[in-house]
């Protein structure tokens, strides 16, 4: 085992294999992240305006996170007409499933803004959208993050699952792997996966303190 | 495209047989209830014991953490690389799976029943045990369930990737489509797998509607009436 993994990475063309994959699987990962958190926050802040849309929009939301991956890797060319190994069917997929998944947590963390606050932002002036961008928002940010940590790892973890239909970036070690019985590259896809998934928890959790600086003056004020 | 997909599904020779939809998906589900059925009797009592004792409450919620960052499909086809092709391992590749939700499903339930409600069990004279089986698991019931729901949806999906490694299963319908490169059949597979999902845990919301306590449930409306 420590052997076929030593030849693994003597080997410049594996390596740069898993580069690419690498390249690919966050990629793959972190753009439909991003857009996920996008399309939530509309979604969100409807279901936070309008209470009849709540329940419709909160059930979508739930039975897109109900379906598997795989399939909706496999359905969303029939319905889009793109190739089936085209990557956008995966960007797609996770894109709806970080929406659904994020959509409570916006109306969640949106709610989270006392009401006291937007009051007075209404009373000094601010019109709705400028109060929402620039006061709901950035207060309902930490109750968001932790939710879009959640998101970027099971983003993350179910990119690979791609690869069983041959798109999915680190995934691909694993059938590679499987294929020619070759263990170290499974071993080195998972710590990779694994890898990337806190690394890109740590960044998130980076952005969070530099989006929410008053959280660290609350702390240095209430120590004794 | 739809017209292909439709002559595949009204094609009789899809539904009869040991291949046909209705045996893989009966064999698909065969697999999400037994691998469920043994996380659940790993992880419940795991559970409760942790909730009810306070102990290594740390240690679960970081292992489900952690765990939900690691590859469906590494773990599978190391372990079918490990133990050899076949239904075990991969089987046990799926109870791995879905021990982590129900584990931290149940710690989080015994978690949140309000101490004073243990706090008066005990005023009352009961003994751990009682508290336990009578006081903190009905009231634990509305998380474990729901720690249930997100296991079982894990493993349907994931018994579709496991149709690689050589489970049975509407994945192996999936990926024979793949493999004559026949579109309608992966697209009704998908259809099908996507379908199941949504009936599975309609069944388990269900389940846990008859299940939890009917106080918990008047609570739950008044809160959210409250709001």
């Amino acid at each position: 085992m420590i052997e076929e993994l030593l030849h693994f990475f003597a080997s410049p063309g594996y390596r740069e294999m898993v580069l690419t994959l690498l390249g690919e699987h966050v990629y793959l990962s972190l753009v439909p992240l991003v857009l996920g958190v996008l399309v939530a926050l509309p979604f969100g802040r409807l279901a936070q305006r309008h209470r009849q849309l709540r329940g419709p929009l909160l059930g979508a939301a739930s039975i897109f996170y109900t379906l598997p991956s795989l399939a909706l890797f496999v359905l969303i060319p029939g319905v889009l007409g793109t190739p089936l190994l085209s990557p956008v069917n995966v960007v797609l997929a996770l894109t709806l499933y970080t929406a659904a998944l994020l959509v409570r947590p916006v109306l969640d963390a949106l709610e989270s803004v006392p009401g006291h606050i937007t009051a007075a932002a209404t009373a000094m002036g601010y019109r709705p959208w400028r109060r929402f961008a620039t006061v709901e928002l950035p207060l309902a940010t930490p109750v968001l993050i932790s939710a879009v940590r959640v998101a970027s790892v099971s983003n993350i973890s179910l990119v690979s699952v791609g690869a069983v239909i041959g798109i999915g970036g680190l995934g691909g070690l694993f059938t590679d792997g499987f294929q020619n019985d070759h263990m170290a590259e499974i071993v080195v896809g998972i710590v990779l996966t694994l890898l990337l998934a806190l690394v890109v928890d740590l960044l998130l959790v980076w952005l969070w303190r530099l989006l929410t600086p008053w959280s660290r003056v609350d702390k240095v004020v209430s120590e004794p | 495209m739809i017209a292909d997909l439709i002559g595949w599904l009204t094609n009789p020779e899809h539904w009869h047989g040991s291949e046909g939809v209705p045996a893989q998906t009966l064999l698909h589900l065969y697999y999400c209830v037994v691998s469920v059925g043994i996380a659940m009797l790993i992880a419940i009592p795991l559970g409760l014991y942790i909730g009810h004792t306070g102990r290594g409450g740390t240690v679960v919620v970081g292992a489900s953490n952690a765990l939900r960052a690691l590859p469906t499909l590494g773990l599978v086809t190391m372990l079918v690389l490990i133990f050899g092709l076949g239904e075990a391992p991969a089987l046990a590749g799926l109870v791995i799976l879905a021990i982590p939700a129900i584990l931290s499903g149940t710690h989080a339930g015994i978690d949140s029943v309000p101490t004073e409600i243990v706090d008066a069990a005990k005023g009352m004279g009961m003994t751990p045990a009682q508290r336990l089986w009578q006081v903190e698991l009905p009231n634990a019931l509305p998380l474990l369930i729901g720690g249930v729901r997100s296991a079982m949806l894990q493993v349907v999906a994931t018994a579709t990737v496991a149709a690689y490694v050589g489970l049975g299963g509407l994945g192996r319908i999936l990926l024979n489509g793949l493999a004559i490169n026949d579109y309608a059949q992966m697209a009704a597979a998908a259809m099908f797998i996507a379908l199941l999902a949504v009936a599975v845990d309609l069944v388990l919301a269900g389940i846990s509607r008859l299940m939890v306590p009917r106080g918990l449930v008047l609570i739950a409306e008044a809160n959210r009436a409250g709001n």
